[in-house]
């Protein structure tokens, strides 16, 4: 092998002693193949504008166990009442909190899955197929894995509180592969919350994959909080499939991160299904945040409503490709997509690719961009008020993100995501 | 001498002055040397037609940075308030806007938004108490007869445009101006908001306080009524009169104040 290619990076490939063996050798196939797939360049139509230099990979290392694992625990505390709560340290679970669960639900780490939900694990694990450019990345994520958590919810049944899953990274340079594979049977329900964090302010490596399979009348609201260290490279690649009439609301926060690359896939497979698909990122300093989306609509009557909004200070930047794909069978769509841009430097740079492929013409469809400042008489208004023109425009900010996670319909989740941005932010508001 | 000189200090520390205001927005001059005292405890209404300058009276002293200065100063109890370079430290120092348009902000409520500007007047470090701030927020709503859950909703964003005016004059009440200018606060008002909107006005009318109400209808000074009436043409204010001038202004009309006719005190 040539000792110059950049895939031979500090990373190693020591598989994990928790896998079955047919899983291992799975592990070192996706390794093999990881290694001889070429890294992307901009030339890639899924690369376009994208910042390739942010993803060297060379200074990483395979994580470490964590050495804090008592303060993590503590610091896993998002919602008061949950129904389950994991928490992964360096990849390993450090904690797993299950008895708030109905019967008949699994929340378990992906390891046990495979052993002990096979036949589940073996249909639904990575079973899309990864078309929006990091497919390299995700075999190194497979190749590498060893946490990770399948959530499933058998037919007809509901989780009334929220599942909390919490994964951490330490220490300089480790490196995080955080797994979420949600499989929820006929008209089940559930609502499941990733947090992504950062033990300390170190730099690392993040590669992360969710896969959702929703059933018939299934219904999942999912919010992902990232908020790696401000030098922290991730990777986050989710996939949803909704079957007849289930309904997928998402929500990807990134709060965190130096160079996120979120790739998310929405497939409409049954009919009269639907998936809403949110994200917020007030970036700011030399933050970059790149996302690229598809909605696939592979039946009739389905909906898919996408709406990024960005906030873009000093250097930082934002690139969104998203298209809407309509196949010939799939009257009757409805199709949004929508990615904002609030520009409040003149230094920061947002590139916004909306796009469309309608191959009928039963549909009604939306797709824009808008970019735009904080509008003058807005903060004049503000400031008419005695309000600092600092602290107006990080209102704005807040608002401007706000109103976007009125689409969530857990009030307490809401309430809660609106707090972190807040925090995030610097913005302090009535309680 | 010494005598008049202190009755006049004290009549500029009480008072809002605006004298000789020139004012430009780009090249086009708007407003052509205004001249107007309000003292404290007095209401006094400014009537002109569509284009007068009224806005852009109220706009200049709250500081709106479209508008240029060209001469002239304001002065809110002795202090220029062209000194002060932001609007939001005009605010602070007790000047008060009512909008003829108020602004809509997506996403930031109405309990958050004047929490911000209450707690902006207070001492660095010092912290609004929340169950006070809610308690008078309530109060105040209740009187003005705005229902308890606006306080989470955006800041005049799907608001009628009574509730856009209701929810000013409540910021008034919750801010306490020395200084308020109302600007077409009856426009969009049906006869009951008007109703209420004014006994909110008058509720804050006191010997601390100066409003200048600007509005090109009699009506509202029927439920308002001010101490004194300016007239504005073009401008400037070309005629004061006592409150019984708005009633000859809507039976007249205007032009009949330019004819011919010049200022008088
Ligand atoms: N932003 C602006 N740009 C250009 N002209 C303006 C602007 N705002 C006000 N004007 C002009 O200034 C004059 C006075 O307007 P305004 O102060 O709004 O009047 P009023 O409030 O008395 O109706 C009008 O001729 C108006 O067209
Ligand atoms: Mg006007």
């Amino acid at each position: 092998m040539n000792p110059e290619t950049p895939t031979t990076d500090g990373l190693q490939f020591t598989p994990s002693p928790v896998w079955p063996d047919w899983f291992r050798s799975a592990q070192q196939d996706a390794w093999n193949e990881y290694l001889a797939t070429p890294a992307p360049t901009r030339k890639d139509e899924t690369w376009r504008y994208a910042n390739i230099k942010a993803l060297d990979l060379s200074a990483f290392r395979n994580a470490p166990p964590i050495a804090s694992e008592g303060k993590l625990i503590n610091a896993s505390t998002g919602l008061e009442a949950i129904a389950a709560k994991l928490v992964f340290g360096n990849n390993a679970l450090v904690h797993s909190q299950t008895d708030g669960l109905p019967a008949g639900v699994v929340v378990q780490p992906l390891d046990v899955a495979a052993r002990e939900n096979e036949a589940l694990f073996r249909q639904y694990f990575l079973s899309q197929p990864v078309e929006l450019g990091s497919h390299k990345y995700a075999l190194l994520h497979k190749a590498l894995l060893s946490g990770g958590v399948l959530v499933h919810v058998p037919a007809n049944v509901e989780v009334a509180l929220p599942i909390e899953l919490y994964h951490w990274v330490e220490g300089a340079n480790s490196s995080v592969f955080p797994h979420t594979l949600i499989v929820l049977g006929d008209n089940a329900k559930v609502t499941v919350v990733d947090h992504f964090k950062s033990a300390d302010g170190a730099p690392a490596f993040a590669c992360g994959i969710n896969d959702f399979h929703l059933g018939r009348g299934a219904k999942l609201d999912y919010v992902a909080i990232q908020d790696w260290s401000a030098d922290t490279l991730a990777f986050h690649i989710n996939s949803t499939v909704c079957d007849r009439d289930s309904s997928s609301t998402a929500l990807v926060a990134n709060l965190g991160g130096r160079h996120i690359r979120g790739e998310s896939f929405s497939k409409l497979a049954g009919e009269g299904s639907r998936s809403v698909m949110l994200s917020i990122n007030p970036l700011d300093g030399e933050r970059q945040v790149d996302q690229r989306t598809l909605q696939d609509h592979a039946a009739p009557n389905a909906t898919s409503d996408l709406l990024y909004r960005n906030s873009l200070d000093d250097k930082s930047q934002a690139i969104f490709s998203g298209l809407i794909r309509v196949e010939p069978g799939s009257k009757q769509t409805d199709a949004y997509q929508k990615v904002e841009n609030l520009v409040l430097s003149e230094d920061a740079v947002a590139h916004s690719m909306p796009g469309l492929q309608i191959l009928n013409d039963d549909v009604r469809c939306t797709h824009g961009a808008t970019s735009g400042g904080i509008s003058q008489d807005e903060l004049f208004y503000m400031q008419a008020r005695g309000i600092r023109p600092d602290l107006g425009r990080r209102l704005v900010v807040a608002g401007f993100f706000h109103s976007l996670l009125e689409r969530l319909d857990n009030e307490t989740l809401r309430a809660r995501v609106a707090a972190l941005v807040n925090e995030r932010l610097g913005v302090k508001v009535a309680d | 001498m010494r005598g008049l000189h202190q009755e006049f200090l004290i009549y500029l520390l009480m008072s809002l002055v605006i004298k000789n205001l020139t004012a430009n927005i780009g090249d086009q001059q708007i407003l052509k040397g205004v001249n107007l005292e309000v003292p404290k405890g007095e209401v006094h209404a400014i009537m002109g037609k569509n284009g007068s300058g009224k806005s852009t009276l109220a706009k200049i002293m709250a500081g709106h940075p479209d508008y240029t200065v060209t001469g002239g100063e304001v002065l809110m109890d002795g202090e220029n308030l062209f000194d002060m370079e932001e609007p939001d430290e005009r605010a602070r120092a007790g000047l008060f806007l009512a909008f003829q348009y108020p602004m809509e902000i997506p996403g930031v409520t109405i309990a958050n938004f004047i929490r911000a500007a209450v707690q902006a007047r207070l001492p660095e470090g010092e912290e609004l108490e929340a169950t006070d701030y809610y308690a008078n927020l309530y109060a105040k709503m209740d009187a003005l007869k705005i229902p308890r859950a606006f306080t989470s909703r955006s800041v005049n964003e799907g608001f009628s445009g009574g509730e856009k005016k209701r929810c000013e004059i409540l910021q008034m009440a919750m801010l306490e101006p020395k200084y308020a200018v109302l600007d077409e606060t009856d426009s969009g008002l049906d006869i009951d908001a008007l109703k209420i909107v004014s006994d909110g006005v008058n509720a804050l009318r006191s010997p601390d306080r100066g409003f200048l109400v600007i509005t090109h209808y009699q009506r509202l000074l029927n439920y308002i009524v001010p101490d004194k009436v300016h007239v504005m043409v073009d401008g400037r204010i070309v005629m004061t009169g006592d409150k019984d001038l708005a009633l000859e202004l809507e039976a007249r009309g205007y032009d009949w104040v330019t004819e011919g006719e010049l200022a008088t005190a």
